[in-house]
């Protein structure tokens, strides 16, 4: 059964929400049902984030939604985030549901944030806090030091350089200052800029690293025949996939291979040309997931957009700005639009397919779109109906 | 007075100490019990015609129970009234001429052949003292063991309580990592190796990924590596450590990958391919973490 994506909302994107992540939640779930035509009561199936903190029963209890016959979460911080849409369409596709809401709440600027150090990372003795054991203790346990250890390979092998970085935040800045959704809306940035900005941790510059964020993102999903008679244009779920490596760590699997890619994207990105039978260049735009700058560079190389090592060259010149080879994250990305966890990314792909986005592309037909990297990740082919 | 220096040049004139007798021959009851609790089941050491492991070199002569005074003990004594009161092993290594077999009598001798110091180190100022014994069957030299140890001046960390501030990024330690862990507090960087295919594997787990064997071991890695990748943090701050430190991914020539410490250099030295050696930092009275400085030339 084909499915399809029937609605979207959001709250606003802030640095200080000042509301309850319960109620950020139940806000953007409320303007994803509206924008889809249909009430909380036609909503049968709730799937999140393992580390979201708002309960599938709490939200249906806020919003009246009464019997739930589906819910789920997936794992793995921000690589969850097209992981809940594959939930979804496969739970639509077996009548596990027939609605399915996919939804992340969080005030990560104002409430806990993910950038800085937590003691307690590695003290915990479960399979994960052993992982992080190995390296916390050394001080090494904040995302942006993780990425790093890769990043600094990444340059040794390949010859890319901290400019190159820079070139994917200067693009995403662009993209965002002419979104009035965006934080950075009328704040783009120059390579100087970037270059001039504060170590975080070497190899990264503060503008290398994603902003922090409050608000909330969520998405409809039913089937692609009944998302036809609904008022928002569908887009459909062409591919859905989740992708893990061998030996694969969160965000430190620095002991398997060369640290200069991302296998676990490479297995999501075969999984999507697989099933959707499309090739890089049926592709008109990309949502890559966006948190430090140097992973949208191996992305591009995973997926097959460019060869390893060449996405320095891919991104040189504009080519993944508005009018390059292919657009990156037309509304700005994590970089520059906000830090929803990669599902403001997953809505922007189907603000384009329906032609109704801030920076439009003329009439894109397929988008893939990506979620975090260095952890067990997952990612989408959107289409036009 | 004489300098310290002075003392161990004279130390390492006078040369190898006097041969000590051990209290047993090399015998099959200590191999047993040796092979056992260290889950070895290589079949080289085991039945009749087994011989001894060389790695249970020290084992023949642990019996310390009337050792006669040798040079190393007025070094030691020596470095004890200068106020180097604190002491750690560094460095351990082992040559072996050949397989010992039961029966054999051995005798061991023990010379002096370095004092360096003072240097400063993450313990406290310190001297490195180093020395070599070697191990006979009647006249022939049968393995060697160059031993290094850290005597230092305790810093002066502790608290009125006299402890020292606990460590804040204390690591989850299970029963299957307390192995690296110990090895860790004793000077020594554990590698975790199969039982049963000999796959060496670091981090460590319960089950070899290869055979999906259970039996666990480790080797003592050599205690050297080179830099595969690092990073330097500056922002946010961590607890503790002081801004910038270094971190790096390093390769040793046992085959795997480690992350610790880059330490006792200035960050803009570090490099991918630097040649680095383990060093042992004390964080707390419970943690010693194994760190990495650069190989002096
Ligand atoms: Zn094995």
């Amino acid at each position: 059964m084909s499915t399809a994506v029937a609605g979207i909302g959001a709250t606003e994107f802030s640095k200080d929400s000042g509301r309850s992540e319960l109620r950020l939640a139940a806000e953007a779930v409320l303007s994803a049902l509206t924008d889809a035509g249909l009430t909380p009561s036609d909503v049968d199936g709730l799937v999140t984030f393992t580390q979201d903190a708002n309960d599938e029963i709490a939200l249906a209890r806020e919003l009246g939604i009464g019997e739930l016959t589906f819910f789920s979460r997936v794992p793995y911080g921000g690589g969850a985030a097209c992981g809940t849409v594959a939930h979804a369409a496969m739970a639509v596709a077996t009548g596990a549901a027939s609605v399915v809401v996919c939804y992340r709440a969080f005030n990560e600027r104002s409430g806990r944030r993910f950038g800085q150090p937590n003691p307690h990372l590695g003290g915990d003795p479960s399979s994960l806090g052993l992982e992080m054991s190995w390296h916390v203790p050394y001080g090494l346990m904040t995302p942006a030091s993780w990425v790093a250890m890769f990043a600094r390979r990444y340059m040794h092998a390949y010859g890319a350089t901290s400019e190159d970085f820079g070139r994917v935040a200067v693009a995403m800045r662009r993209h965002a200052a002419t979104n009035p959704a965006a934080w950075f809306y009328r704040r783009p940035i120059t390579l100087a800029d970037h270059q001039s900005s504060k170590w975080i941790v070497e190899p990264l510059h503060l503008l290398d690293c994603c902003q922090e964020s409050d608000g909330a993102v969520a998405l409809v999903v039913t089937s692609a025949e009944r998302a036809r008679d609904l008022p928002a244009p569908p887009a459909v779920i062409t591919a859905a996939a989740q992708g893990s490596g061998p030996d694969q760590m969160m965000m430190t699997s620095y002991y398997r291979d060369d640290m200069t890619g991302l296998p676990e994207m490479n297995t999501v990105g075969r999984r999507l040309w697989e099933i959707s039978g499309l090739r890089p260049s049926d592709i008109q735009a990309a949502i890559l997931y966006d948190h430090f700058t140097p992973f949208v560079l191996t992305q591009l190389e995973e997926l097959g957009f460019c060869a390893p090592g060449e996405a320095k060259d891919f991104i040189a010149d504009g080519g993944i700005e508005l009018d390059g080879h292919l657009p990156v994250n037309p509304h700005g990305g994590q970089l520059g639009e906000a830090y929803i966890h990669g599902m403001n990314g997953i809505t922007e792909a189907v603000r384009q397919l329906r032609g109704t986005a801030a920076n439009q592309l003329p009439g894109p037909a397929n988008i893939l779109v990506t979620a975090g990297t260095g952890v067990p990740t997952s990612g989408l082919i959107l289409s036009r109906a | 007075m004489t300098t310290l220096h002075e003392l161990a040049e004279r130390l390492i004139a006078k040369g190898e100490g006097p041969r000590e007798p051990t209290r047993e021959p090399v015998n099959t009851t200590m191999i047993r019990h040796w092979t056992q609790a260290m889950g070895d089941r290589n079949p080289r050491y085991q039945g009749l015609d087994a011989v001894a492991p060389p790695a249970m070199l020290q084992v023949w002569t642990m019996d310390r129970e009337s050792p006669s005074r040798g040079p190393l003990d007025d070094m030691l004594d020596a470095l004890t009234a200068a106020g180097y009161t604190g002491v750690v092993a560094t460095n351990c290594e082992h040559t072996y001429a050949r397989y010992l077999t039961p029966g054999e009598e051995l005798t061991y001798a023990t010379r002096m052949t370095e004092l360096t110091g003072p240097k400063r180190t993450a313990l406290g100022e310190g001297y490195f003292l180093t020395w070599l014994t070697t191990w006979y069957a009647k006249d022939e030299p049968v393995g060697e063991m160059t031993f290094r140890l850290l005597k230092f001046r305790p810093r002066e960390e502790s608290s009125p309580t006299g402890k020292r501030k606990p460590y804040p990024l204390k690591p989850a330690v299970n029963r299957d990592t307390a192995f690296f862990w110990e090895g860790a507090s004793s000077g020594e960087l554990r590698i975790q190796t199969c039982g049963d295919c000999g796959e060496l594997r670091h981090p460590p787990g319960p089950i070899c990924p290869s055979c999906r064997s259970t039996e666990r071991s480790y080797v003592r890695a050599a205690g050297v590596g080179e830099i595969y990748s690092y990073v330097v943090h500056h922002n946010p701050p961590v607890p503790g450590h002081d801004t910038p430190f270094v971190v790096a991914v390093v390769e040793i020539p046992e085959g795997v990958r480690i992350v610790g410490n880059v330490v006792d250099c200035e960050p803009s030295q570090v490099g991918i391919g630097m040649r680095v050696k383990v060093t042992y930092r004390r964080m707390d009275d419970e943690l010693i973490l194994p760190m990495w400085a650069p190989l002096e030339s």
